[in-house]
């Protein structure tokens, strides 16, 4: 009797182990962020290519934005760069960026507005986040990472690698849907 | 030879002690206080580094690791408490930020696991002792 059972139940774990574990949707090193849901963490820093003006996300309260972290360092983040533009583009939602300075150098200011002058600009404004204290703030573990913030100025969504064109149709523009109909 | 048997006895004795844990870089050397650098060691060993996700931030070397032990350090000379640096990290990025992670309903598993294994194995290890126990001794 257990000679036959104990083997099939041990198969059939590990059938359901492969069907989540083996998922190639899943991504194994994609964490549930606990910022979701809460407000958006606040951060006044100067702006990338000015550094006398300032870039803040409280002046944003009341509208719907994205915000993307990014760095001239990032492979995936040139990767993700075209995508950001053709969805500037649509003028959906004014995306806000943060340069991670990830070593702290200020060069990263003049490597961003180079990139930004050679690729093209999707930002509505950069913010230059040099000491990584707003990046630390936010939970950020790896760039690029996006987050949609709503007109009560919550986290609702984070994305973490490139966002691809299929990703924001899917995953970005559904919410900026529903957070405006909330707002509304 | 007696030379090189000593620098090798040295080096595996050296290494042992400084790989044992070894911590990462860092530019700030150690706290002035030592109680704090205790309670800094502790820690930033049950904190993990997001970067590569099995390390503790103590040992990191990524820069992303650093900046943790700076606000590590910033919040003890600040007078925090241990609990109050865990949730700051946990509220950023949570509960998965420490390799100690509270019992909770969705981490009942992680704690669980090792008593059932127990449980699971003495079962298997019943089983097959009794069995045997049946046997015909062999020659």
């Amino acid at each position: 009797m257990w000679k036959f059972t104990l083997p099939f139940a041990a198969f059939l774990g590990l059938v359901v182990l492969f069907v989540f574990g083996l998922n190639p949707k899943r991504d194994i090193h994609a964490l549930p962020s606990p910022l979701i849901g809460k407000p958006a963490p606040l951060f006044s820093l100067s702006q990338v290519n000015d550094p006398a003006s300032v870039v803040s996300n409280d002046s944003l309260k009341g509208q719907v934005y994205v915000l993307n972290v990014w760095g001239t360092w990032c492979p995936e983040c040139r990767v993700e760069h075209p995508a950001l533009l053709a969805i500037a583009r649509e003028n959906v939602v004014p995306i806000i960026g943060i340069d991670w300075s990830i070593d702290h150098g200020v060069e990263e200011r003049q490597k961003a507005s180079q990139w930004l002058q050679q690729l093209g600009n999707p930002y509505a404004a950069v913010a230059f986040d040099q000491d990584g204290r707003t990046v630390i703030d936010w939970g950020v573990t790896a760039a690029p990472e996006t987050f949609l913030v709503d007109g009560q100025g919550r986290v609702i969504y984070k994305f973490v690698s490139p966002v691809t064109e299929e990703v924001w149709q899917h995953e970005f523009l559904p919410r900026i849907a529903a957070a405006r109909r909330a707002g509304a | 030879m007696r030379h090189i048997l000593t620098a090798w006895l040295l080096t595996s004795v050296l290494g042992f002690t400084a790989g044992r844990g070894a911590p990462a870089l860092d530019v700030n050397g150690q706290l002035e206080d030592p109680a704090l650098q205790t309670r800094f060691e502790d820690i930033t060993k049950n904190l993990r580094c997001l970067v590569c996700q099995n390390e503790s931030v103590a040992d990191s070397n990524a820069q992303l690791a650093g900046d943790l032990r700076r606000q590590v350090r910033e919040m003890l000379v600040a007078g925090n408490s241990d609990a109050e640096i865990f949730k700051f990290m946990t509220d950023r990025y949570g509960d998965f930020v420490r390799f100690n992670p509270p019992l909770e309903s969705k981490t009942l598993l992680i704690w669980g696991a090792p008593f059932i294994m127990v449980v699971v194995g003495s079962f298997i290890v019943v089983r097959i002792a009794r069995q045997r126990a049946h046997m015909p001794i062999e020659e």
